[in-house]
């Protein structure tokens, strides 16, 4: 579990984060959704220690990552693993390579070991063939799909996903979503996923904040997201064409339930 | 740049020196890639050396036996000058410039576009320090590296300035072998690889803090590239002067 308190940030003049609370359960697919420029990104990277923000907590398991040592958030970061928007591989070494750098830099495990658990990651993820590829060589879903292996290589309790269906086609992007769901499960850890995509909320959203200008506008589950009386809210949820018929048809179920009554 | 801006960078520069000097998380992962950049950076440079080594001597050489058409002044001061110029200047001083554009450029595109491509995010959130993962093997390999590199090219720079200058008919073997034994002081070879030794800090530390500390995309990969260079030579000539000054003075 990771409870964020009232977290804030700005740069300069503009604040991007306001009083930010939230708790991230474990064993559940917590998003962060809202548009572009709300604060999605800087949230996650406040959270894992890539910016420093103003002022709040972000407590993993009681204890806050801010105010840790360097070496005890080492510690903490050994167990996140971390899905970057661009997939973040590194282009120099061969997909192997890539799912075993945590492995090399954390474990003991023998070569042989290593090899082993990079396969089954591989495997998990539906890729058992693509060990000796480059990332040039990979398609941007392959990509996402090697970057979950490696965030799963050492079994982490804390999974952060910044949009990992950016770039993807729909198929794609719900094979992704699944994905993300079932490791969650698997491996009972506290994921975070960033998204402005509906279809993933819909799919995996166990528990969801909705940001907007730096502020937590709205939080619940996926259930009571199409049904939430707030009108900024609504607003994103309903930007899309297909929602929004959904939408015109609850409504005209509501009217007729009305008629009757 | 003012000078706030300056002393910013320098202070950020030492900073980042702070956090590469930390205890690499594996010593044998440091061992794979300290070799790696060995290869990469020497061994990698030593044909661009060799080259501009062996034509660099023959033109020295040349234009000693040009400025020395005088019958006061003896045959053998032509390899005299040829050897004090290729170990005392040209050898440490100008083939590490040389090594500053082709190792610092490269150094520094490579980290800006780990930077822009959040490789270096995915290596920190993992728990790796990745200042001292990416930048420690590349300064401790030019380190060790770079008095080699400069060893051969003043090897060759002889080399050049013989049988160039040879062909060239402006001095005879004899002369040109006379001249560079004549008064030969081993601590020259000293000073010239004591000051290899601060260069092959210099170039990778002030070039891996700018590709590091890259923001936006390949427009700005290609800046720090240049950045990296420009300030390696400001740094590098500085340093030339004062290591100069101190051992030579």
């Amino acid at each position: 579990m990771i409870e964020v308190r009232g977290l804030s940030k700005a740069f300069g003049e503009k604040v991007v984060l306001k009083d930010f609370n939230f708790t991230f359960e474990q064993g559940k697919s917590n998003l962060i959704i809202g548009e572009s420029g709300t604060g999605k990104s800087v949230l996650i990277k406040c959270m894992v220690g890539l910016i420093l923000p103003e002022q709040g907590q972000v407590l993993y398991h009681g204890k806050d990552f801010l105010t840790m040592s360097y070496e005890e958030q080492k510690e903490v970061r050994k167990q996140i693993g971390m899905l970057f928007q661009g997939s973040a591989l590194f282009d120099s070494m061969t997909v192997e390579d890539n799912i075993m750098f945590p492995l090399t830099m954390f474990t003991n495990m023998t070569k042989g070991e290593k090899e082993a658990r990079v396969q089954f990651c591989l495997d998990r993820v539906n890729l058992p063939q693509a060990a000796k590829l480059y990332p040039a060589e990979l398609s941007g879903g392959m990509k996402k799909r090697v970057a979950i292996a490696r965030a799963i290589a050492v079994k982490p309790r804390y999974l952060f996903c910044d949009e990992p269906n950016s770039g993807l086609d729909p198929k794609t992007s719900i094979l992704i979503d699944e994905l993300i769901k079932e490791i969650t499960l698997e491996y009972d850890m506290t994921t975070l996923v960033i998204t402005h995509d509906m279809n993933s909320v819909l799919e995996i959203g166990d528990k969801i904040a909705f940001l907007h200008k730096g502020n937590k506008e709205w939080e619940g589950t996926r259930k009571e997201i199409l049904y939430a009386e707030n009108e900024i809210l609504s607003k994103f949820v309903y930007a899309t064409k297909f929602l929004q018929h959904f939408r015109s048809k609850l409504q005209a179920e509501k009217d007729s339930l009305t008629k009757g009554d | 740049m003012n000078p706030i801006a300056i002393i910013a960078h320098i202070g950020q520069y030492f900073l980042l020196l702070g956090r590469v000097f930390r205890k690499p998380e594996k010593s044998n992962v440091f061992w794979t890639r300290f070799f790696h950049e060995v290869n990469a950076i020497g061994i990698g440079s030593l044909g661009i050396v060799a080259i501009i080594s062996i034509f660099m001597g023959a033109v020295i050489t040349i234009q000693a036996a040009f400025g020395f058409e005088s019958p006061w002044i003896p045959l053998y001061a032509v390899g005299l000058a040829a050897r004090d110029s290729i170990i005392l200047e040209f050898s440490p001083t100008i083939v590490s410039l040389i090594l500053a554009g082709k190792v610092g450029s490269s150094i520094a595109s490579e980290l800006g576009n780990m930077r822009v491509s959040e490789q270096i995010d995915a290596i920190d959130v993992m728990g790796v320090n990745s200042a001292s993962y990416l930048i420690l093997p590349k300064i401790a390999a030019s380190v060790f590296i770079f008095p080699f590199v400069v060893t051969i090219s003043m090897f060759l720079g002889h080399i050049g300035g013989f049988v160039l200058g040879v062909a060239a008919g402006v001095v005879t073997p004899y002369e040109f072998i006379y001249g560079i034994q004549y008064e030969f002081r081993p601590y020259n070879v000293v000073y010239a690889l004591i000051k290899t030794l601060f260069f092959g800090f210099i170039i990778p530390s002030v070039s891996a803090y700018h590709g590091y500390y890259t923001k936006g995309g390949s427009l700005e990969v290609g800046q720090s590239s240049t950045r990296a260079v420009v300030y390696s030579i400001i740094v590098l000539l500085l340093f030339n002067f004062l290591l100069t000054q101190l051992l030579l003075a």
